[in-house]
C-alpha cells in the first residue's frame, strides 16, 4: 500500500511542470518513505527521513523557489538514451532481488554475522538501551564522523558559492519585511510553537541514548525552528539573536568537537574514538564520549542548515531589492 | 605514536579543515594548509617504510575488533598511493599561495583551503580504510569538496561543469552504495577482508552478481573510464589551476585504487572471471578510450581541455594494464598511476603559472611564450615528453612495463596499438610546442615575465621527479611489484 503510494508520487513528480507542486510532492514522498521505514521497524531512520526529507529540505526547496520561476521550461528534448539507462538499471535491480533472503527471514546473513553481538553485548560493552545509537556512535562511530564531515563539506560548498556583499547583508538588516509579515494567525501560532520546537530538539538530542533520536534529528529540528521564525519575523530580528558569522563558526565547531573527542581518546592511550579510556569505568567513558559526539553532530547539522537558509534568504534580498 | 600513524594521516587534515574557518586570514590559512599536508606526507612516508619492513598494519577504530568496528589496514598497495596523494597535494599547495590569490577573490580563500583539505581527507580516507561502507563515506567527503573547489573560481562556466560532475558523481556514488548494500545483505559484514572470506559461499547468487555490476559501473563513473568520462574535460578545464592540478593527479587515481582493491581483495579474481568478461570489456573500453580521447585532444583549442582529454586517454592505459589480469599487468597499472600523477601535476601547475601571467589558457595565446617564460615552457615540454613516453622520463617506464606485460600475455596486436597511440600523443604535444616556440607572439605584451619562484619551484620539483623516477626506478617499480604480488598472493 505504502509502496504503491510511493511509486505514484514518484511518477507524479516526474510528470509535473509546476515546481511548487513538485516540492510539496517530494515532501509527501519523504513522509511516505518515513512511514515505510517505520513499518520496517527502523524507527531512527524513519525519524531522520521525516525531519530531513519532509522537513528541512522542503523548506530549503521553498527558499530556492523564491529565486527561480515557478514553472518548469518546456523542452522538446526526448532523452531516449537516458530512458534506456534507467530501464537497464531497474532491470538489474530487480534481477538482484531474485536471490535475496526473504523479507523478515531470521536466518538471513545480516541477522547471523555481526548483528548478534550488537544486540546481545552492546548493553554491557556500551551501556545504552538504544542499540542503534550504540552502533552509530560507538561501534561504527568513525562512519558517523565521516557523515558529519560530509554535512560540513556541503555547508562549505554553499558558503563559498553563494557569497553576498556586505551591502546586501546590511540591507537585509534594515528595510526588508519578512515574507509572511501579514499572516497573523501563523505568526501567533509560531510564537507559541517555537519554544516547544526548540525544547523538543534538545529532548531528541539528549534522549537519543534511550529512544529514537540523536544529533542528526535534533540538529535538523532545532534549525527548522529557527528557520520558521526567520520566515515569519524576518532576518533582522533573527540576526539580532544569532550572528551569521557565529553560526558559520559553529559549523566547524561541531566537527572539531567530534574529532577532538577522538584525539583526546588517543592522548589518553586508547585508539581513535575508543571512548573506554575517557573515564576509569569503560561504560562511563562510552556514555561521556557518545554524549559529546552527539552534541558535535547536533551543532554542526543545526549550524549548517541555518547557514544554508541565511544564504538563500540573502540571495532573495539581493534579487528583490538591489536593482 | 607510530602505532597511530594509519589514522593520523587522515585525522590531521580532517581536524585542520574546520580549524581554517577560525583562522580566517587568507595567507595564514594557506601556509597552515601546506604544513598540514606536509605532515600527512611525512606520516605516509613513515607508513610505507613500516609496511615494507614489517608487513601489513591493522588499526582498530574505536578499539572494536574488525567485523564489528571499522578497521584501517595499510599494505604496500595503499601506502604507495597514500604517499603519492599526500606528496602531490603538498607540492601543489606550495604553488597555491600565489596562484589562488590571482584566481580567486580574497573572501573565498579560506573556503578554498577548507574544501581542499576536506578533499585530501576524503582521498586519504578511501585509501586507508578496509571497510566497504567507510569507502563510501569518504568518497562523499572527497566528492562534495571537489565539486566546491571546481566551482569556486571566477569562471562562470565552472558552475555548469561542476554541476554536471555533481550529477554524474552522485549517480556513481549511489551505484557504489547499492553495491555495498547488496553485499551486506548477502554476507552480513562490511569489512573487506571479512567479505572476501564470506562472499565465495554466495558467489552463485544473482544478488552478488548485481552488486558487483553496480559497484563496477559506479567506480568507473568516478574514474572517468570511456564512455563515462563526459564530466571530466569541462570540470578540469574551467576549475582554478590549483584544483585541476590536484584533482587530475589524485582523484581518478584513487578511484582506480578502489577498483583494484575490490576486484582483487574483495570479490577475488576467480569470481570476476567467472561472472563477467570484465577483462575483455576493460580491454575494449580502454583501447577505444585511448584513441577517441587522444584524437579529441588534438582538436582542442584550450590547453587545459587538451590535457584533460589526454588524462582520459591515460586512464585507458591504466585500465588496459588491469585488463591483462596478470602480475605484470597490475605492476604496469600501478606504475602508470604513479607516473601519470607526476606528469599531470607538473603540466597543470605549469599551465597555472602561465595563467598567473597572461590570464588565459587558450592555446593561441601561448604564441611566443617560449622566449618570455622559458623555464615554465621547458616544464610543459618535459611533461609532454613524459606523456609521450620518451626514454629517461617516467612515461617511458610505465609504457615499457605495459608493453612487456601485453607481450607476455601474447596480446601483440594490442601492444602495437599502444605504440601507435603514443604517436597521437606526439601530435597533440607537438601542437603545443609549435604555438609556444614557432609562432610569432600575438597578444602577449612586453610585461609578461617568467613565472614567480613560488610557482617555478613546485613545478620543477615535479619535473625533476618525472626525470628522477624515469631513471631510478627502484622505489616505484619495487613497490608496484610488491603490491602486485600481494594482490595475487591473497587470492592464490
Amino acid at each position: 500500500m505504502l509502496l504503491s503510494f510511493l511509486a505514484l508520487t514518484a511518477i507524479a513528480i516526474t510528470r509535473m511542470g509546476d515546481l511548487f507542486a513538485v516540492v510539496m510532492l517530494s515532501g509527501i514522498y519523504s513522509l511516505l518513505s518515513a512511514s515505510l521505514f517505520l513499518d520496517l521497524d527502523a524507527v531512527d531512520v524513519a525519524f531522520t527521513e521525516a525531519s530531513v526529507g519532509a522537513g528541512i529540505s522542503t523548506l530549503l526547496f521553498l527558499a530556492t523557489l523564491k529565486l527561480v520561476p515557478r514553472y518548469e521550461k518546456k523542452s522538446r528534448y526526448k532523452p531516449a538514451l537516458a530512458l534506456g539507462v534507467v530501464i537497464v538499471t531497474g532491470a538489474l535491480l530487480i534481477y538482484g532481488t531474485l536471490d535475496m533472503p526473504h523479507f523478515g527471514d531470521a536466518d538471513a546473513p545480516v541477522h547471523q554475522h555481526v548483528a548478534p553481538r550488537y544486540l546481545n553485548d552492546s548493553i554491557n560493552e556500551v551501556g545504552l538501551p538504544n542499540v542503534v545509537t550504540s552502533v552509530l556512535a560507538s561501534y561504527r562511530g568513525y562512519d558517523t564522523l565521516g557523515e558529519v564531515v560530509v554535512v560540513f563539506a556541503a555547508g562549505i560548498g554553499v558558503m563559498s558559492l553563494l557569497m553576498v556583499s556586505q551591502r546586501t547583508k546590511a540591507r537585509a538588516l534594515t528595510k526588508v519585511p519578512a515574507d509572511m509579515q501579514h499572516q497573523i494567525i501563523l505568526r501567533i501560532v509560531a510564537k507559541m510553537m517555537l519554544p516547544l520546537i526548540l525544547i523538543f530538539a534538545l529532548y531528541v538530542q539528549f534522549h537519543g541514548d534511550y529512544g529514537p533520536g540523536g544529533g542528526f534529528q535534533a540538529g535538523v529540528i532545532f534549525a527548522a525552528g529557527i528557520i520558521l521564525y526567520t520566515m515569519l519575523f524576518g532576518l533582522s530580528l533573527t540576526q539580532s539573536v544569532i550572528k551569521p558569522v557565529f553560526v558559520e563558526m559553529l559549523t566547524a565547531f561541531g566537527v572539531l568537537l567530534y574529532s577532538g573527542v577522538g584525539i583526546v581518546c588517543m592522548i589518553l592511550g586508547g585508539n581513535y574514538l575508543d571512548y573506554d579510556v575517557l573515564s576509569h569505568d569503560p561504560v562511563h567513558g562510552q556514555h561521556l564520549g557518545i554524549l559529546l559526539i552527539e552534541l558535535g553532530v547536533g551543532i554542526t547539522v543545526a549550524a549548517v542548515m541555518i547557514t544554508l537558509f541565511f544564504k538563500f534568504t540573502w540571495r532573495t534580498v539581493k534579487h528583490k531589492y538591489n536593482q | 605514536m607510530t602505532a597511530h600513524f594509519p589514522i593520523l594521516q587522515v585525522i590531521i587534515p580532517l581536524f585542520a579543515a574546520p580549524l581554517c574557518l577560525f583562522l580566517r586570514i587568507p595567507r595564514l590559512v594557506g601556509v597552515f594548509a601546506i604544513f598540514v599536508s606536509a605532515a600527512a606526507f611525512l606520516i605516509s612516508y613513515g607508513l610505507l617504510q613500516e609496511v615494507i619492513t614489517h608487513g601489513t598494519i591493522s588499526y582498530k577504530l574505536g578499539g572494536w575488533p574488525a567485523p564489528w568496528g571499522i578497521e584501517y589496514r595499510i599494505d604496500t598497495l595503499n601506502s604507495f598511493l597514500l604517499l603519492l596523494v599526500s606528496g602531490v597535494s603538498t607540492v601543489v599547495l606550495l604553488a597555491s599561495l600565489s596562484s589562488i590569490s590571482r584566481e580567486l577573490p580574497q573572501n573565498r580563500h579560506t573556503y578554498f583551503y577548507t574544501a581542499y583539505l576536506l578533499c585530501l581527507t576524503g582521498l586519504l580516507g578511501i585509501l586507508a580504510t578496509a571497510d566497504a561502507f567507510n569507502v563510501f563515506v569518504f568518497l562523499e567527503i572527497s566528492s562534495l569538496s571537489s565539486y566546491t573547489i571546481i566551482a569556486i573560481g571566477t569562471d562562470r562556466r565552472a558552475l555548469a561543469a561542476s554541476y554536471q560532475y555533481l550529477i554524474m558523481g552522485t549517480i556513481g556514488a549511489t551505484f557504489i552504495l547499492i553495491g555495498v548494500g547488496l553485499m551486506y545483505m548477502m554476507t552480513g559484514t562490511l569489512n573487506m577482508y571479512d567479505l572476501a572470506e564470506r562472499l565465495p559461499a554466495v558467489y552463485k547468487s544473482k544478488t552478488v552478481l548485481s552488486a558487483f555490476g553496480f559497484f563496477i559501473v559506479g567506480v568507473c563513473l568516478k574514474l572517468a573510464l570511456f564512455p563515462l568520462h563526459l564530466w571530466l574535460p569541462n570540470a578540469y578545464a574551467y576549475a582554478p589551476s590549483i584544483t585541476t592540478a590536484f584533482l587530475a593527479a589524485t582523484s581518478t587515481k584513487v578511484a582506480v585504487y578502489v577498483l583494484i582493491r575490490y576486484i582483487f581483495s574483495v570479490f577475488g579474481i576467480e569470481f570476476v572471471d567467472m561472472s563477467l568478461p570484465l577483462g575483455d570489456i576493460f580491454l575494449i573500453l580502454g583501447l577505444v578510450g585511448i584513441f577517441v580521447a587522444s584524437i579529441s585532444a588534438t582538436f582542442q583549442l584550450n590547453i587545459k581541455r587538451l590535457f584533460a582529454y589526454s588524462s582520459v586517454a591515460q586512464i585507458g592505459y591504466i585500465i588496459l594494464g588491469l585488463a591483462i589480469e596478470t602480475q605484470l599487468g597490475i605492476t604496469a597499472t600501478l606504475l602508470h598511476l604513479f607516473n601519470h600523477a607526476l606528469m599531470k601535476a607538473a603540466l597543470f601547475l605549469a599551465i597555472g603559472a602561465v595563467f598567473y601571467r597572461i590570464g588565459s589558457a587558450q592555446l593561441n595565446h601561448y604564441a611566443g611564450l617560449g622566449k618570455k617564460m622559458p623555464l615554465t615552457m621547458a616544464a610543459i615540454v618535459a611533461g609532454g615528453l613524459s606523456l609521450i613516453g620518451v626514454p629517461l622520463t617516467v612515461g617511458f617506464v610505465s609504457k615499457w612495463y605495459l608493453v612487456v606485460a601485453l607481450l607476455d600475455k601474447g596480446w601483440w596486436p594490442v601492444a602495437v596499438l599502444v605504440l601507435l597511440s603514443s604517436l597521437i600523443a606526439v601530435i597533440y604535444v607537438w601542437r603545443v610546442v609549435e604555438w609556444v616556440y614557432f609562432t610569432p607572439p600575438r597578444i602577449i605584451t612586453e610585461e609578461v615575465k617568467e613565472a614567480p619562484l613560488s610557482q617555478l619551484i613546485p613545478i620543477w620539483m615535479l619535473v625533476l621527479a618525472n626525470i628522477y623516477f624515469g631513471v631510478d626506478t627502484r622505489l616505484t617499480v619495487g613497490v608496484s611489484k610488491l603490491a602486485a604480488q600481494s594482490l595475487f598472493g591473497v587470492n592464490l
